[in-house]
């Protein structure tokens, strides 16, 4: 095939799972959360318990004033939501879905390093929006987002480090094909950190001190209204879809399932990244949100110690089996 | 024993997960009526005919939301030479809902039973005014008002079935004791005629 057809396609593969997937899982949300608090959540928009709510949503918001407050620096403001959303898109096209060539979008030799590096970049835009917006709620959750960002970042690196070191690659496909399946036991410690801090990282509750909506009003996003505030909102989602889908391809197996991988490699991919984002939903729904010191508590006298031991004991088990 | 450390945690889950498999309770009104109770305070019903505009409804009401007019009319005698009466004539009957709150009160009082709950409650308006329903819109709601509960098994009779059993019960022994008066009589009479047969006999 032609090969700039080839990337074109390719790109636009990845473009279009980065806005369905999100909105997928955005609707998801909704209907779940209401379930489990005993509502029904959107049954009006669309026709068919409310499926076209988000297209709604998307809709009010394109329709909505796009307002830079007066102090505000009007670059940076208006650059933050970008920051947020891009690394995201990014990322979703290092990651592999099937065997093979065509399950992703661009195979990068060092793609575990590459996304790591590429998601920090994503909690810029918070910094940024944060930073820029002359309000001082805005500045708390974006200096919160930056706590955040810095106490997270090691566990959910070191959790990665155990991964590649037991598959001895950095390659994301290369991690995959070289999973078995008692590597689940293994690195089930690593996993849960892994899971933990990324949606320490996403601020998501239980974790969203940084948009504390009670006690800031919405943290970094404060001043935004219109598109620039969907965006953001847009990142959230799209960042729950890559925590997930990282997270099968790190340590679920991605594409590999009990009955092979034979054509359906794909599907179990995407099995395992929705059923990971169902139980970030039910962790949102389940829990309080977690105080400031609490947070800081939970990542450098919880998750880092396990994230080093789940290091270890990848070494060792590594040394013994070679 | 103490607790597992973490059970909490997965108690919250639990708990989240169970509610999410049961129904919700959510009602979805304007698409599926809600199911009232019978005795609903929805709206107030006034039955005009039983009304004597003895204004007791308006001075007991705590908002002051019940509006009546009347004036008086004479009634000419009934039988010839008998005194002329005075009746008084409803004018303005109103409700405004917009300060009732819906306490009873009215309804409680009215001793002539004039005026009933209705179940009914849509009638929300975009302008405040719409809201004083006058008599015909009253006496409409009178024709969605369900009809009184049964009583109890073991209740007592009701006051006006009493009384209007006990003139039937009356009427009927009287009418009884007429005609067994009249078939005395008959049978003397006949008895009276058949005794001086027998003497015409002998004549």
């Amino acid at each position: 095939m032609n090969d700039a057809l080839d990337v074109a396609l390719r790109l636009l593969v990845v473009f279009a799972v980065f806005l369905v997937l999100p909105l997928v899982i955005g609707q998801t949300e909704h209907k779940v959360m209401a379930h489990m608090q005993g509502r029904l959540g959107p049954m009006y928009a669309g026709g068919f318990h409310g499926w076209a709510q988000l297209v709604a949503d998307g809709v009010k918001f394109a329709q909505k004033e796009d307002v830079v407050p007066a102090g505000a620096d009007r670059r940076i403001f208006q650059l933050a939501p970008a920051v947020a959303l891009l690394p995201y898109l990014l990322v979703l096209v290092a990651i592999p879905i099937g065997p093979g060539e065509g399950a992703v979008g661009q195979v990068v030799d060092a793609g575990l390093f590459f996304v790591l590096a590429v998601m920090g970049v994503g909690v810029l835009g918070s910094l940024m929006a944060g930073w820029a917006s002359a309000n001082k709620f805005s500045l708390l959750g974006g200096l919160r987002t930056a706590a955040q960002l810095l106490a997270y970042e090691l566990p959910m690196l070191l959790a990665a480090a155990s991964v590649a070191m037991a598959a001895g690659t950095v390659s994301l496909p290369g991690i995959v094909a070289a999973f078995e399946w008692w590597w689940l036991p293994w690195q089930i410690v690593g996993a849960l950190v892994f899971f933990v801090a990324g949606l320490a990282e996403l601020q998501r509750p239980p974790f969203d001190m940084p948009v504390a909506d009670s006690e800031i009003i919405f943290g970094a996003y404060t001043e935004y209204t219109g598109l620039r505030f969907a965006l953001f909102l847009l990142a959230e989602y799209a960042g729950i879809v890559v925590l997930c889908g990282l997270t099968t391809v790190l340590f679920l197996g991605g594409w590999q399932g009990p009955w092979g991988a034979d054509g359906l490699g794909w599907l179990w991919t995407l099995l395992k990244t929705a059923i990971l984002a169902f139980l970030v939903i039910w962790l949102r729904v389940s829990y309080p949100r977690l105080r400031e010191d609490q947070l800081q508590k939970l990542a450098w006298t919880t998750l880092v110690p396990l994230a080093l031991a789940q290091i270890a004991l990848t070494g060792i088990v590594k040394v013994a089996i070679q | 024993m103490p607790p597992i450390p973490g059970s909490g945690l997965a108690k919250g889950l639990a708990v989240t997960l169970r509610t999410m498999t049961r129904k919700t309770v959510t009602q979805q009104y304007p698409d599926v009526q809600p199911e009232l109770p019978p005795r609903t305070r929805g709206v107030i019903g006034l039955f005009e005919e039983n009304c004597t505009v003895c204004m007791l409804c308006a001075r007991e009401c705590p908002d002051w939301c019940i509006y009546i007019d009347s004036h008086k009319e004479t009634v000419p005698a009934a039988t010839p030479g008998g005194r002329e009466r005075s009746r008084n004539v409803l004018d303005r009957f109103a409700i405004d809902f917009s300060l009732c709150m819906y306490c009873g009160i009215c309804i409680e009082v009215c001793p002539f039973d004039a005026l009933f709950w209705s179940p009914e409650f849509e009638y929300a308006e975009t302008d405040i005014h719409e809201l004083t329903h006058e008599r015909d819109k009253l006496r409409e709601w009178m024709w969605t008002v369900p009809a009184p509960p049964a009583l109890d098994a073991a209740a007592e009779e009701p006051k006006e079935l009493a009384a209007a059993r006990k003139a039937a019960d009356k009427l009927a022994a009287q009418q009884a004791a007429e005609q067994q008066a009249a078939a005395q009589q008959a049978a003397e009479q006949q008895a009276a005629e058949q005794q001086p047969a027998p003497g015409e006999d002998e004549q």
